[in-house]
């Protein structure tokens, strides 16, 4: 049994699609977590129900709305939120709220949609044809390349804005250039666990990364890895026992994090 | 000598008060320049503008001789060394992480080795920033902007809650990079003692500048010294 199921078609594409979203969401997500916007993906994400919801309702291709809806909203409230001096929680709550809000009048004016809705919010990695998973692993390697490239420069801006600026490290940009990376990211991220359950994905293994204690390039290795085997192991899992992929990969992604609390207050990590 | 910095009539305006009022004067190249004031004297105001981190200004402000509102190119020159950054303590950052930020390449690595030696941070350097000392953290900060090569180092009272004895070892820091390696040095300090066993000259700030010359001539003028010390500075903003 446990065997057979690699042989699928179906199952290739959805370990191959998660494992890629797996990397994805623990790179841009350790950026997120350090510069404390660990809630922005989640904000993203519901902003994308109003773009979901949009698309079904005109009749594209959901996916399609929900990158521009939430690129767009994300990008938004960025610029609201330095105007006009709102804090980062606040403006993480009038995102997230604005997005289902939108949805929700959408799904009502349109007197309700069929049983799609469901796969975005729970997610439906099994479903995943092959034009998703190549489209998967194009947003995927994009992004990687533009962070490999940039990574200084990124984690300059995000560790101390001031020196960066100092460094003449274009900051604002740079800013930007995460939101939209995040943007990309979530909508690209729904297929595999959902609207409801993405900032798992971003944050639990870099929360969890982080407590090894160790330098940039080694907590984002160790993040990585978290978030594949949470990933590899959730689908599988879920198949053989005939329950939610998304539900099980957070959950395996939370016994990870619980596991290396437990190793830490045994006095078997250092101190941080 | 050449110019470093020039700076003319700057004037910075808060809604309700000018944080600096008609504040011009020059630095040049190998000098070590000590800014002293009370706290809310506008040093960091002063340090934000001459970074570019405050354009809101009127007045001008030239690096070798160009204005900065022209050319951002004089930032490469500068290492700055903030008042106590703030980052997380559980930053997943190690000391080799930090003073490479930023950069574009690895080119330069037998260079970060020496600077890290010379900073006698060279042990640390695997270890996650958070962890160290507040004075071990200043050498880190001062490492990382020495690695760009800078012809000028501006330092915001980098000593504020460190050990005495970090303290003169980054003095001493300080004084080996100005008179060996001709590091033209810009630094606020509250330590009057220290500027004067320090600074070549020194400016007196308390929103206009009260004085801009060696400091020999600032700190042999007893009547000086007592009249722009601390504790009168302080009274004198009281005053206003």
């Amino acid at each position: 049994m446990s065997l057979e199921i690699l042989t699928y078609s179906f199952m290739h594409r959805a370990l191959i699609s998660g494992i890629a979203i797996a990397i994805l969401c623990s790179v841009v997500g350790l950026f997120l977590v350090l510069r404390r916007y660990s809630l922005f993906g989640d904000a993203i994400a519901h902003s994308s129900f109003g773009g979901i919801a949009l698309g079904l309702l005109a009749g594209v291709y959901p996916l399609w709305t929900a990158y521009g809806v939430s690129i767009i909203s994300a990008l938004i409230i960025t610029k609201i939120k330095d105007r006009y001096n709102i804090s980062g929680d606040a403006s993480i709550a009038v995102l997230l709220s604005s997005g289902i809000a939108v949805g929700l009048v959408i799904i009502s004016l349109s007197g309700g949609f069929s049983i799609d809705i469901f796969s975005f919010l729970f997610g439906s990695i099994l479903l995943v044809s092959v034009n998703d998973t190549v489209l998967i692993l194009a947003l995927t390697g994009a992004i990687l390349i533009v962070i490999l490239l940039m990574y200084r420069q990124l984690l300059y801006s995000t560790f101390n804005e001031e020196q960066a600026k100092v460094s003449g490290i274009p900051v604002e940009k740079i800013n930007y250039l995460i939101i939209f990376m995040a943007g990309i990211t979530v909508v690209t991220s729904i297929q595999l666990v959902g609207v409801l359950l993405i900032s798992a994905l971003f944050v639990i293994p870099n929360v969890t990364a982080i407590m090894y204690g160790r330098g940039f390039k080694q907590t984002a290795i160790i993040s990585m890895t978290l978030s594949v085997s949470s990933v590899v192991i959730g689908i599988i899992v879920s198949y053989i026992f005939d329950i939610t992929p998304a539900g099980t990969i957070v959950l395996i992604s939370i016994g990870f994090l619980a596991g290396t609390m437990g190793i830490k207050s045994a006095g078997l990590l250092s101190k941080n | 000598m050449l110019n470093i910095v020039e700076i003319s009539n700057l004037i910075v305006k808060y809604p309700d008060v000018k944080a600096l009022d008609d504040v011009s004067f020059v630095v040049k190249e190998g000098d070590f320049l000590g800014i002293i004031g009370p706290n809310g004297a506008g040093k960091s105001t002063l340090f934000d503008c001459m970074l570019n981190l405050n354009t809101k200004y009127d007045g001008t402000i030239k690096f070798f001789d160009k204005d900065i509102r022209k050319s951002k190119d004089y930032l490469k020159e500068i290492g700055y060394v903030p008042q106590k950054p703030i980052f997380e303590k559980n930053f997943p950052v190690t000391v080799n992480d930090v003073v490479r930020m930023g950069l574009k390449d690895e080119s330069n690595e037998e260079k970060i080795d020496d600077i890290l030696q010379q900073l006698w941070i060279h042990e640390l350097s695997e270890r996650r920033i958070g962890e160290l000392s507040g004075g071990q953290q200043q050498r880190v900060f001062i490492a990382k902007a020495l690695v760009t090569n800078p012809k000028i180092l501006i330092l915001d009272e980098p000593v504020t809650g460190i050990d005495q004895q970090s303290i003169d070892l980054f003095y001493s820091i300080l004084r080996e990079l100005n008179s060996k390696q001709k590091i033209t040095i810009i630094w606020s300090s509250h330590d009057l003692d220290a500027v004067n066993q320090l600074a070549n000259h020194v400016a007196c700030l308390n929103r206009t500048l009260f004085f801009h010359g060696e400091s020999e001539k600032f700190f042999s003028d007893d009547k000086l010294v007592k009249q722009y010390s601390e504790a009168s500075m302080q009274e004198h903003m009281h005053h206003h």
